[in-house]
C-alpha cells in the first residue's frame, strides 16, 4: 500500500478503506491558510477599550452568563500592542477621536475593527450634537457593524462570529499585512483638535472654504450650498419617507 | 404584613408651618434688602440677587441660615431679554426640606460676576462648565479653563445663538422629516461631509492644534521641606484609555515617587451633547436620552426626568404606577451597587471573580427589566404621569410576581451574604481599603458631593427621606451612614443600601398584588406635549450615585424645553477626587475613584 506522503495530491495516493477515515492528505499551501486562520479567529484578544452604554454591555459579554470565553476572546489587553480587535463601543467624540486614531495606529497587524452600536457605526441618537462624530467610519476602517442601542450580548457575540468568518476568508499569500513595501502603509492620520475637529486629509477644501466665507461675508457652512461630501459619494441622496 | 399597610396611599393635609426655604428666603430680604429681590416672572421662584453680592448673600445662606449644600448651579440664556442668568440650588443639609433658589443676572456681552468657589468649593466643575457652556467668567475662580469641550473650541454652544454643524431649526419635530418631509443626510449639507464647521475665514497653520499646555498649568511642583533625598516630580497621565477609569476619563497626576503630590481630573471626552439636543427635543423625546445619562441606572433616570416634567406640567401619577416606579428604582439601585462593588474589588485587585458572581444576578434583574421594558439596560420605561407598559405576565417562563418574589426574598439577599462573607473581612480588601481615601463630612458637604459618597462621610443626607417623592413617605427603610469616610466605608455602604433597598421592595410586592390591573398611567398617552405655563422647574431623585437633578424651563405653550440641565452626581462628586487624593499612593488612586463610583455618560454628559 503507498504511504501518503508531502507533496503528493489526493488523487495520487491511494489509502486503504479501513484506514480513510484517520488519514488526511493535504499539501502546505492548502493546510497553511485554515490553521492560520483557525488559530486567528479562536484567539482574538480586544482591547480593552469602553467608550460608552456599549461598554457595559460589552463587559456583559465578557462576563458570566454569556462567557467571551468559549470564542478565545476573553483576554482583554489594556495595551493596544497586544491586541488584535478594537471593540468601538460607544459615542466617538470630537475629543476622543485622536486618542481613538492613536490607539488604532499602534496595534499590530492584522487587526480588526468592530463598531458596536449605533452611535460608534453612525452617531446614532446623538448624531446632531456638536462634539460627536458621526461614524468611527469617518476615520478608521470598520470591519463589521453591529446595530443595536446598546446591541445586546447575543448582537454582540454576532458580530463576533462574522468577524471570524471574515477571518475565514482571508488567505496568509494574499494578506496586506506582510507587503512591507510602505513601512506607514496602515498608519492612519491622527485627527487635530483646532477652532473644531481638523481632518488632515481635508486641509485643502478647508483652506478653499475659508476663501468662500471671510468674516465679511459669514455664511454658515449649514446654510451653504450643498456640495458633494467627500464620504458619501455612493450614498443615496435622499431616503423616501416611511 | 399587617393589613393597614396595604390601605391605599393617602397624601395627608398641607401643614401650615413655613418651610426651612420659605424661612430663608424671607431672612434673606430683611438680611440684603437692597440686592435680593422675589423672582417675579411667571412660573419661577427664588431670588433674584444682584450679580455681584451673589457672595455675599451666599454666605450668610451658608453661616447665618443652615444653606450650607449647593447643590446646583446652572447657566440659562435669555436671548431676548438680553440677559445671561446663573441659577443656584441650595440646600439645608441639617434640616431638609427644598431649595433656596438664588439667580444672578449679567449682561450676555459682559457676563462677569464673582465665583462662589471661595465659599463652596462644590461650584467648581459647574462653574467651569458654564463658562464652557455660555462663557461666564466668573471672577476668583481659581481655574477657569473649558471642562466639557477642549481649549481653542469655537463659541460657547449652549448660547442660544450658537449654530451647531448639523443645525436644522430651532426645535424638533423638524419639518424635513414630517408629514411629507423629505428627509436628507446631514453630511450632504456640509462641505466637508462631516459633524465639522470652522470659523469663517479660518485657515489652519499648523502650530494652533497645541491645546495640551493649560492642562498642566496649577499642579504643585513645590518640593517638600523634609529632609533627605531630593526628588524630582514626575507627572503621569492615566486615561483617558485607562482601564482603571472606568471609561474614557483622565487624571493627570503630579507624583513624587510613588505618592501623589496632586490631581487633577480631565473630562469631556464622552460630552455627547445632551442638554443641547435636549433643548431641540421635545418634552417626550427626552426620556431616552435621560436613560444614557448614567446609563447603569436608566430607570432611575427616567424617574427625575418625569417627576420634573410632572411639576411642570402638574400631572398626577396613579398609585399602581407610583409603586411599580419604585420597585424599578430599587432595582436599579441594586443593580448599580452591585456593579459598583465588582469594579471597586477590581480595582483593589480581585481580579474579575468578585465581578463575575456579582452579575449573575444582576442579569437577572436585567431580564425582568427586558421582559417589562423590552431593553436589558436602557429602558426607556417612564412617561409623564405613569408608565409606558404594565408588569408583564411572566419573565424566563415564571409568572412575575413569583419571580419578583424569588429574587427579593432569595437570590438577592443571598448573593449580598456571600459577597459579605468573602469581601467585608478580606485581609487584603481590609488592608487596601481602611483608611485610605479619607473625605471629612464638613470637605463632603463643601464639595457638594452627593449620595453614598456623602453618606460614607458621616452625613445622613438622603433625597428620599429629606425631600421625599413619590411614595418614599410611606415606606420604612433606613438611611444608610457610616462615619469614617474611607473606602472601605464606602464598600460597605453599599452594601448597606442594597440591604435597605431589599427591604423597600419587601414593602413594595403586596402592593404590586393589591393594584393588579389598576391603570399605570394617568391621562390618555399623548405624543405632543405643550406645557401648560411658562416657568421653570427643578425635581431632583436620589439616584444610586447621588442626587441626580434636573432644571427645565419652557414658554407658554411651547412643546419644547428652553434650558434642560442636568444635576449630574458624577460629574460633581469629582471634585472630591483631588483633594482625597492627595498623599497616596498612585495604587490608591484608582481604588479611591473606584469608591466614588462614576460613570461617563453622566459626567460628560
Amino acid at each position: 500500500m503507498t504511504v501518503a506522503n508531502t507533496g503528493a495530491i489526493a488523487g495520487d495516493v491511494s489509502v486503504p478503506d479501513e484506514l480513510a477515515n484517520n488519514v488526511f492528505i493535504t499539501n502546505i499551501a492548502k493546510l497553511l491558510d485554515p490553521v492560520y486562520n483557525w488559530s486567528r479567529r479562536n484567539s482574538i484578544w480586544p482591547v480593552t477599550f469602553g467608550l460608552a452604554c456599549c461598554a457595559i454591555e460589552m463587559i456583559c459579554t465578557a462576563s458570566s452568563r454569556f462567557d467571551l470565553a468559549r470564542f478565545g476572546m476573553e483576554v482583554f489587553r489594556a495595551t493596544p500592542r497586544q491586541a488584535d480587535l478594537m471593540i468601538i463601543s460607544g459615542t466617538v467624540t470630537k475629543k476622543m477621536v485622536p486618542t481613538i486614531v492613536r490607539l488604532y495606529n499602534q496595534m499590530p497587524e492584522p487587526r480588526y475593527v468592530l463598531s458596536m452600536g449605533a452611535c460608534a457605526s453612525g452617531g446614532g441618537p446623538f448624531k446632531e450634537g456638536y462634539n460627536v462624530v458621526d461614524g468611527i467610519d469617518k476615520f478608521l476602517p470598520v470591519d463589521v457593524y453591529v446595530p443595536g442601542c446598546p446591541p445586546t450580548p447575543q448582537a454582540l457575540i454576532n458580530g463576533l462570529i462574522a468577524l471570524q468568518e471574515k477571518i475565514d476568508q482571508q488567505s496568509i499569500s494574499t494578506a496586506p499585512w506582510y507587503d512591507k513595501k510602505d513601512p506607514t502603509a496602515g498608519l492612519y492620520p491622527v485627527p487635530v483638535l483646532g477652532p473644531d475637529l481638523v481632518d488632515v486629509r481635508q486641509l485643502d477644501i478647508i483652506r478653499q472654504e475659508a476663501t468662500r466665507y471671510t468674516p465679511e461675508n459669514p455664511v454658515r457652512a449649514a446654510e451653504a450650498e450643498p456640495t458633494e461630501p467627500p464620504d458619501v459619494e455612493d450614498a443615496p441622496k435622499t431616503v423616501e419617507p416611511q | 404584613m399587617s393589613d393597614t399597610t396595604l390601605d391605599p396611599v393617602t397624601t395627608p393635609p398641607p401643614v401650615d408651618t413655613l418651610t426651612p426655604a420659605q424661612e430663608a428666603t424671607a431672612r434673606l430680604k430683611e438680611l440684603h434688602p437692597n440686592i435680593v429681590s422675589d423672582d417675579t416672572r411667571e412660573g419661577y421662584e427664588g431670588l433674584i440677587v444682584y450679580a455681584d453680592s451673589i457672595t455675599e448673600v451666599a454666605k450668610s445662606l451658608r453661616d447665618e441660615l443652615g444653606f450650607n449644600y449647593l447643590s446646583s448651579v446652572t447657566g440659562v440664556d435669555y436671548l431676548e431679554e438680553g440677559k445671561l442668568e446663573v441659577v443656584y440650588h441650595l440646600y439645608n443639609i441639617a434640616r431638609g426640606g427644598g431649595p433656596v433658589v438664588l439667580k444672578a443676572q449679567v449682561n450676555r456681552d459682559e457676563p462677569v460676576l464673582p465665583s462662589l468657589t471661595p465659599i463652596f468649593p462644590g461650584a467648581d466643575f459647574q462653574e467651569r462648565e458654564a463658562f464652557d457652556m455660555y462663557g461666564f467668567n466668573f471672577l476668583g475662580h481659581p481655574d477657569l479653563r473649558r471642562i466639557l469641550t477642549w481649549d481653542g473650541f469655537n463659541g460657547h454652544p449652549l448660547r442660544k445663538d450658537w449654530k451647531e454643524p448639523f443645525y436644522e431649526e430651532e426645535n424638533k419635530p423638524f419639518g424635513s422629516r414630517w408629514p411629507d418631509g423629505q428627509v436628507f443626510r446631514a453630511e450632504e449639507h456640509n462641505p466637508y461631509g462631516k459633524n465639522v464647521q470652522y470659523p469663517p475665514g479660518w485657515v489652519p497653520t499648523g502650530d494652533e492644534y497645541d491645546v495640551e499646555t493649560d492642562v498642566y498649568l496649577g499642579l504643585s511642583y513645590s518640593r517638600d521641606s523634609t529632609p533627605g533625598l531630593k526628588t524630582d516630580k514626575v507627572t503621569v497621565n492615566l486615561g483617558p484609555q485607562h482601564p482603571s477609569t472606568h471609561g474614557v476619563f483622565r487624571m493627570v497626576v503630579t507624583l513624587d515617587g510613588e505618592t501623589i503630590v496632586d490631581l487633577k481630573p480631565v473630562m469631556g471626552y464622552l460630552h455627547r451633547n445632551h442638554e443641547q439636543i435636549g433643548e431641540r427635543n421635545t418634552f417626550n423625546m427626552n426620556m431616552p436620552y435621560t436613560d444614557r445619562l448614567d446609563y447603569l441606572s436608566s430607570m432611575s433616570n427616567n424617574l427625575g426626568y418625569a417627576i420634573t416634567i410632572e411639576k411642570l406640567f402638574d400631572m398626577t401619577v396613579p398609585e399602581r404606577a407610583e409603586w411599580i416606579r419604585i420597585l424599578m428604582v430599587e432595582l436599579t439601585r441594586i443593580c448599580n451597587h452591585l456593579w459598583a462593588l465588582g469594579f471597586l474589588l477590581n480595582d483593589l485587585g480581585a481580579l474579575q471573580t468578585p465581578m463575575l458572581y456579582f452579575y449573575l444576578e444582576r442579569e437577572l434583574i436585567l431580564d425582568f427589566f427586558e421582559a417589562t421594558s423590552g431593553a436589558r439596560m436602557l429602558c426607556n420605561y417612564m412617561r409623564f404621569g405613569g408608565l409606558a407598559y404594565d408588569l408583564p405576565d411572566e419573565v424566563r417562563g415564571v409568572p412575575t410576581l413569583k419571580f419578583l418574589e424569588e429574587l427579593i426574598f432569595n437570590r438577592l439577599p443571598s448573593v449580598l451574604d456571600q459577597g459579605d462573607d468573602l469581601i467585608t473581612g478580606n485581609e487584603i480588601v481590609r488592608a487596601r481599603a481602611i483608611g485610605v481615601g479619607i473625605l471629612t463630612p464638613q470637605d463632603a458637604i463643601a464639595m457638594s458631593t452627593a449620595g453614598p459618597l456623602l453618606r460614607a462621610s458621616g452625613v445622613p443626607y438622603d433625597i428620599r427621606r429629606a425631600e421625599p417623592y413619590s411614595y418614599y413617605e410611606h415606606l420604612d427603610f433606613d438611611v444608610a451612614v457610616r462615619y469614617n469616610g474611607d473606602i472601605y466605608d464606602r464598600y460597605l455602604i453599599r452594601i448597606d443600601e442594597m440591604r435597605q433597598s431589599l427591604r423597600i421592595l419587601e414593602q413594595v410586592l403586596p402592593h404590586l398584588k393589591r393594584t393588579m390591573g389598576a391603570p399605570i398611567i394617568g391621562d390618555k398617552p399623548q405624543y405632543a406635549m405643550r406645557a401648560p405655563r411658562a416657568g421653570e422647574s427643578y425635581g431632583r431623585v436620589e439616584n444610586p450615585k447621588g442626587e441626580l437633578g434636573y432644571y427645565v424651563t419652557t414658554k407658554r405653550r411651547s412643546g419644547n424645553p428652553e434650558r434642560y440641565h442636568v444635576r449630574a452626581p458624577s460629574f460633581i462628586n469629582l471634585t472630591a477626587l483631588g483633594p482625597m487624593s492627595r498623599g497616596y499612593k498612585i495604587a490608591d488612586v484608582v481604588a479611591i475613584l473606584g469608591s466614588i463610583d462614576i460613570v461617563l455618560g453622566e459626567v460628560d454628559r
